[in-house]
């Protein structure tokens, strides 16, 4: 079952991140959305983290990264997706677990 | 598809009710259904139509009344997190014997059953909060 799940606090600000990457499984989705797109930027223990998961898909909301003008600083390997991308996320998973 | 959205935040508290009411747009725009969209805890606060944000900024109150009038959407406000906030229609201010109501257009009081009755009948259910 792929899960779709949505990170939207900083790594820096809260344990969520790294809650949802321990326990999700190989084939879902991590989507970071609001403050959690902190952690799709590089230079930091996380992003190291991010590098070393496998079978792990991650996005992150292409609005939000831009309003926190971290475009720039996008790690590799993480997609670009708007509201349509993230609908379709959505769609295409069985089920969508928020970590708030 | 069928989907639900469940909104935990009040409005400019975080962002949670702006990525909210994006991603139903978006939805509506995709040509998905939205069964319903329940506000639960702080997101009741959604609900008030006594707000009057400054006016160059969005009135998040406002484009919930609009979207709903636009799509005829189902905005259900959780009974008992309302009644904690001051949340009030006018038939359950009278109940409560108080002098004003302030339940903007286009939403509806409801039970948690509502939630429970969107997570059953939808194909997905997203949850956005603090």
């Amino acid at each position: 079952m792929a899960l779709l799940h949505t990170v939207n606090k900083s790594p820096f600000e809260s344990n969520t991140f790294n809650t949802c990457l321990g326990l999700a499984k190989q084939g879902s989705t991590i989507l970071l959305i609001e403050d959690g797109v902190y952690a799709a930027t590089t230079g930091h223990s996380v992003a190291e983290k991010i590098k070393n998961a496998s079978g792990i898909t991650f996005a992150v909301l292409g609005p939000d990264l831009q309003a926190r003008g971290l475009e720039s600083k996008l790690a590799d390997d993480i997609k670009v997706i708007d509201y349509d991308g993230f609908v379709n996320m959505v769609v295409e998973h069985d089920s969508v677990q928020s970590w708030l | 598809m069928k989907l639900s959205i469940q909104i935990n935040e009040g409005p400019y508290q975080h962002q949670a009710s702006d990525t909210a009411y994006q991603f139903a747009k978006a939805a509506i725009a995709a040509g998905h259904e939205i069964f319903r969209i329940f506000f639960y805890h702080d997101g009741v606060n959604n609900a008030t139509r006594l707000a009057v944000p400054p006016r160059d900024d969005r009135d998040v109150s406002a484009q919930w009344t609009a979207l709903s009038k636009e799509h005829d959407l189902d905005l259900v406000v959780c009974i008992a997190a309302a009644q904690r906030r001051g949340v009030m229609d006018a038939a359950e201010a009278k109940r409560q014997g108080l002098d004003a109501d302030n339940l903007a257009e286009g939403f509806r009081i409801s039970g948690l059953g509502q939630l429970i009755e969107a997570g059953i009948q939808s194909d997905r259910l997203v949850v956005f909060g603090a």
